[in-house]
């Protein structure tokens, strides 16, 4: 059940993928961002996984179990950062963390 | 309909993908983030990866984007994010996203990525092939990857621990 060409999933992954990466850059709200950095991972999932149908392999699927792991710790601990930063500054806003910046 | 199915979660997929970046509200941002998972499980599903669909919705959606939630309220963040658009870092965004599509038609335009027909795994990819490929092949990475998530269900808990000596210091 394969009509749709390998360049349209490519050309969705790499969409979804730029949408993402404007995401981090132009939002200020932390969890935004991160959500974005979320969306960038599910796009490059979904170039592995038309790749790998198209090769006929299993290689890119169970690369793809790996990188839903990764994500997952990812996840916990970048959100439990937050939350350390959100008690310590009272704020999630980029703009207002900038002690590093002076 | 393979075809109309394609058209419509990948449009589906990129228009609750822009929802994310474009929403005020983080609350709203990550039920779109649900959505646009939901899609690209479809698009999973019409490439035979049936089983990664199911693990994508079941770890991703249920688990990553409700602990995103729960986030969101517990920050209870007031919709006050300054979203001007303007300023350096705005530029650069923009011009980034510009440059990123412009690759993207060149190779939709151009670029034809040669390959063999689909060789059809039989009836998709199965989980015995999962089971073999993990722990034949990729035996070793799987136990690196069950250290990482023990590194990290320690790391979470140091993290959201308090410090004690540090709230004394402030």
């Amino acid at each position: 059940m394969m009509t749709a060409s390998l360049n349209a999933y490519v050309i969705v992954s790499a969409v979804l993928f730029a949408i993402g990466f404007f995401g981090v850059l132009i939002r200020r709200n932390t969890l935004i961002v991160f959500m974005s950095l979320e969306l960038m991972l599910i796009a490059s999932t979904l170039a592995l996984v038309a790749f790998s149908r198209v090769n006929g392999t299993m290689d890119g699927n169970v690369f793809v179990f790996f990188i839903l792991t990764v994500a997952a710790a990812e996840v916990a601990v970048g959100l439990a950062i937050i939350v350390a930063l959100f008690r310590r500054r009272q704020t999630v806003q980029i703009d207002q963390l900038d002690t590093l910046k002076n | 309909m393979a075809q109309f199915l394609f058209l419509l979660f990948a449009i589906f997929t990129v228009l609750c993908a822009v929802g994310v970046v474009v929403n005020k509200n983080a609350v709203n941002a990550s039920i779109c983030l649900i959505l646009c998972l939901v899609g690209v499980a479809g698009l999973f599903v019409l490439l035979d990866a049936y089983l990664l669909a199911f693990v994508l919705l079941l770890v991703y959606a249920g688990a990553v984007a409700a602990l995103f939630l729960f986030i969101v309220m517990l920050l209870d963040v007031q919709g006050k994010e300054t979203f001007g658009l303007r300023g350096f870092r705005t530029i650069a965004g923009f011009v980034a996203f510009a440059l990123l599509l412009a690759g993207i038609g060149s190779v939709a335009l151009k670029g034809q990525i040669v390959s063999s027909p689909p060789v059809s795994v039989a009836g998709g990819a199965q989980l015995k092939l999962y089971a073999y490929q993990l722990f034949t092949t990729y035996l070793l990475p799987v136990q690196i990857i069950g250290f990482l998530l023990l590194i990290s269900m320690l790391g979470v808990i140091v993290l959201s621990k308090k410090h004690e000596i540090a709230e004394d210091a402030q």
